[in-house]
């Protein structure tokens, strides 16, 4: 086992220098002035200029590739041109109720995504699984803002359970991780479907109906178990989906997460901001990959030995 | 040809026919809607700014008066263009990169996959988002934004179907005959793997659709006062504890739009590549 995460760990280095290399090249490769984009719109010539020499925007390309990976990796991310903190003290910040919400919005997804699966499944071809399929479809289809806004004014406008901007504790994080979780939901409960589907049409699966096993027993201890290889796998690649959307979720529910420090930097034109946000969303999405890697291979043995 | 493919379609999957009368009707919308809007887009009437539906508003008006059902009807023109603009943006490079790298093979398929895997290292509405941020807001940034990010999705798959047909006998025996790699490549294996492109691209006009409004909503895209449907919807954000009304034509036009290109990608999918798992 600590030798398969040591490989992937090593497979994924490539991936990771080409992750900070393009975050490097975004402000380089488009057009404009990169000492002009850092110092700011309003910088008179002498800021810019002053700026274009303490970032060594004036050395070779690769040269200041160089200064910024080491940089990097001894934690600095440059200085935000809107407040003038360490970008990283920011993004510190903003790390943790991003990841909060991230999470919450991962088990809202993985409860109602799985149950939702496993209903279909069972009831395949019947008047339940229709609606479920339906249901998921249009979960699919909806805009996390459009969701967001609906949620907004049933649960917090109309109904007033749930505040509606901002983090006063557990309640303000119930909606925004229901708009974030309901599209992985929607995605996972197709997934599950489709795998139980195939996981029950199994000779083992007729076995044990054979002996006499309840479907309940049949379904939770015989067949989950094997479709939960394909489950991991989309939550996997859905949770760069979970990023993406907490940047709008962010925004809708002013939540003070990354994606609306994000968004505010736009508004600021903070470009070592976006830089640095853009980074760490880039290396969290890496992250998580290796991680489901990892778990696939503690759930399925054979595949360590691929 | 045509009515053969359909009556297949609605034997096959009958959902995948709902998909295909909404997108229809969207097309049909976006081409000749707004000559039967019963309001210009975008000029104020202060006079009746803030109205909830009635028979002359059927959506109400917003806080500077204007119809917003009229607005809805334009915004259809602009999310089908971008929708249309920015996946051939993408498929075009992408198709070539992934023709070319599955079939040459060696370092330059291994060079194609490593940049592609770094740009997949990217939520896709991350990229878009930081690119606007250098380029700057507006509708034609963002469709180049969603084109680019584009680019990986259709290069894999693109890769992974031509590895796959350059296998076949077909290819051996047109090879054998002296055929130029460009020949093979264009005439003989893209007409064989057009079917997951097809699939694929339909889903990705949903998702090139979802992802312009969003940034619209974000305030990243089209400037006011353009009746986008994600603009739209932000401006009804502000007074949605008054005015709820305001967000229900755009939100609903957005939802039918995407849900109908998922439905049609996923019903083609049934029909021409059944081999192909959600």
């Amino acid at each position: 086992m600590t030798s398969y995460i040591f490989r992937r760990l090593l497979s994924a280095t490539p991936t990771l220098l080409g992750v900070t290399l393009a975050v490097f090249m975004f402000v380089h490769v488009l057009p404009g002035d990169p000492a002009r984009l850092m110092a700011g719109i309003q910088a008179t010539e002498e800021a810019v200029q002053l700026v274009r020499s303490s970032l060594g925007l004036d050395k070779p390309l690769w040269v200041q590739y160089g200064i910024y990976f080491n940089d990097l990796i001894h934690g600095s991310l440059g200085i935000s041109n809107r407040d003038a903190a360490a970008v990283s003290t920011h993004l510190a910040q903003a790390f943790g109720p991003t990841l909060f919400l991230t999470l919450a919005a991962m088990v809202v997804a993985i409860a109602i995504g799985l149950a939702a699966g496993i209903i279909a499944a069972v009831s395949h071809g019947r008047f339940l699984d229709l609606w479920t399929t339906s249901l998921a479809m249009f979960g699919i289809s909806l805009p996390s803002f459009v969701l967001a806004l609906a949620l907004i004014w049933i649960f917090g406008v109309d109904l007033r359970w749930f505040p509606t901007g901002g983090d006063q504790g557990v309640a303000s994080l119930v909606l925004p991780a229901l708009t974030l979780g309901a599209g992985a939901a929607a995605t996972i409960a197709r997934i599950s479907r489709s795998e139980m589907l195939e996981v029950l049409a199994q000779d083992y699966i007729r076995m044990a109906q054979a002996k006499g096993h309840r479907l309940r027993a049949i379904v939770l201890r015989h067949a989950l178990p094997n479709t939960l290889i394909s489950v991991v796998t989309v939550i996997g690649l859905h949770f760069g989906f979970l990023i993406s959307g907490a940047i709008i979720v962010e925004t809708v529910f002013a939540w003070p997460g990354l994606g609306r420090l994000l968004i505010d930097s736009i508004a600021f034109r903070d470009y070592p901001m976006i830089q640095g946000v853009v980074l760490v969303f880039a290396l969290e999405f890496v992250a998580v990959n290796l991680l489901v890697d990892v778990l696939y291979a503690r759930i399925d043995p054979r595949i360590r030995y691929h | 040809m045509w009515s053969a493919a359909v009556s297949r379609l609605v034997r096959r999957s009958p959902a995948g026919v709902i998909g295909l009368a909404i997108v229809v009707a969207m097309i049909l919308i976006a081409a000749i809607g707004p000559q039967f809007a019963p309001y210009p887009p975008d000029a104020p009437d202060y006079a009746h700014a803030r109205q909830g539906p009635s028979a002359s508003h059927l959506g109400g008006t917003d806080d500077f008066g204007r119809d917003i059902f009229s607005r809805v009807l334009y915004g259809a023109r602009i999310s089908m263009t971008v929708g249309f603009l920015g996946v051939v943006i993408g498929l075009i490079p992408g198709a070539v990169l992934g023709l070319t790298a599955g079939y040459y093979g060696r370092w330059f398929d291994e060079l194609v996959m490593r940049v592609i895997d770094v740009l997949l290292a990217f939520p896709g509405i991350l990229l878009a988002i930081a690119m606007v941020a250098v380029l700057g807001p507006g509708l034609s940034n963002i469709v180049i934004a969603i084109g680019f990010f584009g680019i990986p999705v259709y290069t894999r798959l693109v890769r992974g179907a031509t590895l796959q047909a350059k296998e076949q006998v077909y290819v051996e025996a047109v090879r054998a005959q002296g055929a130029a790699s460009r020949r093979i490549l264009f005439r003989h294996i893209l007409p064989n793997i057009v079917a997951p492109i097809i699939v694929i691209s339909t889903l990705q006009i949903a998702a090139a659709i979802l992802t312009e409004s969003a940034l619209s909503f974000l305030g990243l895209g089209a400037p006011p006062p353009t009746p986008e449907w994600g603009a739209i919807l932000t401006n009804a954000k502000d007074d949605l504890a008054t005015l709820p009304y305001m967000a229900v034509f755009p939100g609903a036009a957005l939802v039918l739009t995407v849900l109908g290109f998922n439905l049609l990608g996923d019903g083609l999918r049934d029909l021409l590549d059944p081999r192909m798992k959600t």
